[in-house]
């Protein structure tokens, strides 16, 4: 990677004591007007979500629309096998048997709707991605342990270097580290 | 509604016994379990145990190779009793599944708190029980290197399909999704806490290969934000997904017109001794564990005293179709139907009916009090019959109803023989195999959901802070 082609920063990280404090600093970010910002945490925080004004959320959509998916593909595969690919008659049974085809249906729609949901979960949070410029922080290791973490962007429109370092000490973080590229 | 509400990360405190141990913090809890892994080290008693149960794998494996080499003419099956360890067996091991599944993903839709600490385990113990199960019916097809033809797949044949009006064929989609699910839903919990391995990991091997199946996890609260809601969505879709595998394992029999399978009420008896099954053998490994690991801490009384209680609550439902099967014999006025009865309980098979009995209704009736239900070795003492019971339960249900069905002429009997017995004792030692490696790899105990057990883990400012 060019190392011109990217700032010299990746952002500015604070690090905090407790999920309350990182709450109360994300909201102060949120209305500081910064917006490409994020919280880091070893366990996910219920009020988080409210304070950083995250909810636009897709995967439960993109479940249900797997589900059907499934469960057309399922249906279909049956329906087309008894009645068109190789009818079978079984002493005059009815080839449309579709009380039959029931169980393997919602097989198919569960088996859809959950690794399309994994992997789109997956997908939308950018993961796997094995190397990311936190890393390089070496107290960042605490963000699966014990410790909360609240990173500004520097690609935010609002992102000054000497600007961003201020307002995070007026949020009284236990230690502040800038987050260089790499 | 964000999914993050869906989750109660406080202890209540109405509860009357805790479900985590007193004076534990963030840092505290994540010392504790990643210990286990990282710094415990290899003991003694791991290897010594690791060793016997690799040793009883290995005759799973001798006992595979010679049916490969002979056919399955080496086992009891003959023309009357077509299905015999085999299918016993692959229902035993995937009843015993479902409870790990139950408490993942029923509890959690139940907002039952003290499926926490019990969970990552429980849902270990499904994918190896699932892994053993699925052998037998492979095994039983006689040429099992032919197992996909199972499967829809284009062929020169030109029969792409399989008989999909075939309750057979229903198991082969429900177990393959089953296993399947169930491997992804534990894989994503694992997620957040290989993470904490890769940061907490001193070795470089260690480091590496965590951090290669973390995926480069670090926390952001937007990525969790979405992890939260597929894990959701996961236990939601889990919960019908392991009712209808059950009930797909009963159509089995049910969709026959043998006597003694033929009752509508075989999908709820067989989901209700699935999750009976399931708790004792999840009480028979985490009585053990909790005792050598010291994990009194984390599995608390509480955690035992309820599982005793879902144990007793579907042991006597257990109890219930067992009497009802009695009734349905004598109601349905079938001379085949009444002699089914007649003979399960007073044929051949007569000491295994009452074994039965013994284990699966009278052995479960001591839960009732709650000295026993708080008390872990009468539990673990509990859980062994049943879990002998419900193996003697499918014996009797299979072998009982084929070995006399319509024609006297046709009667016979049955017993399994050595390879029989070799196969089902290894099929334990695989499953024990399974069980020491993920004690010894992987975090037995979700760190980052037992994190959100402690108060003030939601975030709400409150008094007393949690101390880092």
């Amino acid at each position: 990677m060019k190392p011109s082609s990217r700032p010299r920063y990746y952002g500015v990280l604070a690090e905090f004591e407790s999920p309350a404090a990182l709450v109360a600093a994300a909201r102060a970010t949120h209305e500081a007007g910064y917006r490409k910002y994020d919280a880091y945490s070893p366990f996910p925080i219920e009020e988080l979500a409210d304070a950083m004004h995250d909810h636009k959320n897709p995967i439960s959509k993109i479940v249900f629309f797997a589900g059907l998916t499934g469960a057309c593909v399922g249906f279909g595969m049956q329906a087309y096998a008894n009645l068109i690919h190789y009818p079978m008659n079984i002493a005059g049974r009815p080839l449309y048997a579709w009380p039959m085809f029931i169980p393997i249906t919602f097989e198919c729609t569960v088996a859809f709707a959950a690794f399309t949901g994994v992997l789109a979960m997956l997908a939308l949070n950018g993961l796997p991605r094995p190397h990311h410029p936190l890393f390089d922080v070496p107290s960042f290791s605490q963000a699966t342990q014990s410790r909360f973490f609240l990173c500004i962007e520097s690609d935010d429109p609002k992102f000054d270097l000497e600007g961003v370092r201020k307002f995070l000490e007026g949020l009284k973080p236990m230690e502040i580290h800038d987050v260089e590229n790499h | 509604m964000p999914a993050s509400n869906e989750f109660e990360p406080s202890v209540s405190p109405t509860s009357r016994l805790p479900v985590i141990g007193p004076g534990h913090t963030y840092a505290s809890i994540n010392e504790k379990i990643s210990a286990l892994v990282l710094l415990r080290g290899t003991t003694l008693g791991w290897l010594v145990g690791f060793g016997i149960a690799f040793m009883i794998f290995m005759m799973m494996l001798g006992s595979i190779s010679y049916l490969l080499y002979k056919g399955v003419g080496v086992w009891g099956i003959n023309n009357r009793v077509g299905w015999g360890f085999d299918i016993i067996n692959f229902v035993w091991w995937i009843g015993i599944g479902h409870a790990g599944t139950l408490i993942s993903a029923i509890l959690l839709l139940l907002h039952q708190k003290w499926r926490t600490s019990i969970n990552r385990f429980a849902e270990a113990m499904t994918l190896f029980a699932v892994a053993c199960a699925g052998l037998f019916p492979v095994l039983h097809l006689g040429r099992p290197w032919y197992a996909y033809f199972l499967f829809p797949y284009p062929n020169t044949m030109g029969m792409y399909f399989p008989q999909f009006r075939s309750p057979l064929e229903w198991d082969v989609f429900a177990v393959s999704t089953y296993a399947s699910v169930s491997l992804v839903f534990w894989y994503v919990g694992l997620i957040p806490d290989l993470a904490t391995l890769r940061d907490r990991a001193r070795s470089w091997l260690a480091k590496t290969v965590y951090g290669f199946f973390s995926l480069g996890w670090r926390g952001s609260a937007r990525h969790w934000h979405r992890y939260e809601s597929i894990y959701l969505l996961l236990a939601g879709l889990s919960t019908p997904l392991v009712l209808s595998v059950h009930t797909i394992v009963s159509f089995d029999f049910a969709v026959s017109i043998i006597p003694g399978w033929h009752a509508t009420f075989f999908p709820p008896y067989f989901v209700a001794g699935a999750i009976y099954a399931g708790f004792a053998m999840v009480l028979t490994l985490a009585i053990p564990v909790r005792w050598v690991y010291g994990l009194e801490d984390f599995i608390t009384d509480k955690h035992l005293e309820n599982m005793g209680l879902i144990t007793l609550v579907t042991g006597n439902m257990v109890g219930y179709a067992y009497i009802m099967e009695l009734f349905y014999g004598w109601y349905s006025a079938n001379e085949y139907e009444q002699f089914m009865v007649h003979n399960r309980v007073l044929g051949p098979y007569w000491a295994l009916y009452v074994a039965l009995i013994v284990c699966n209704i009278i052995a479960p009736q001591f839960l009732w009090a709650r000295r026993i239900r708080r008390n872990a070795w009468w539990l673990f003492g509990i859980s062994m019959f049943v879990s002998v019971g419900m193996w003697l339960e499918r014996y009797v249900i299979i072998v009982v109803s084929l070995h006399r069905t319509f024609l006297p002429s046709g009667w016979g009997t049955y017993a399994g023989t050595f390879w029989d017995w070799t196969l089902y004792i290894g099929t334990m030692g695989f499953f024990l195999t399974l069980l020491f490696l993920f004690i010894r790899l992987l975090p037995i105990i979700s760190m980052s959901e037992m994190q959100m057990l402690l108060p003030g883990a939601s975030g709400a400012p409150q008094k007393g802070e949690a101390k880092p």
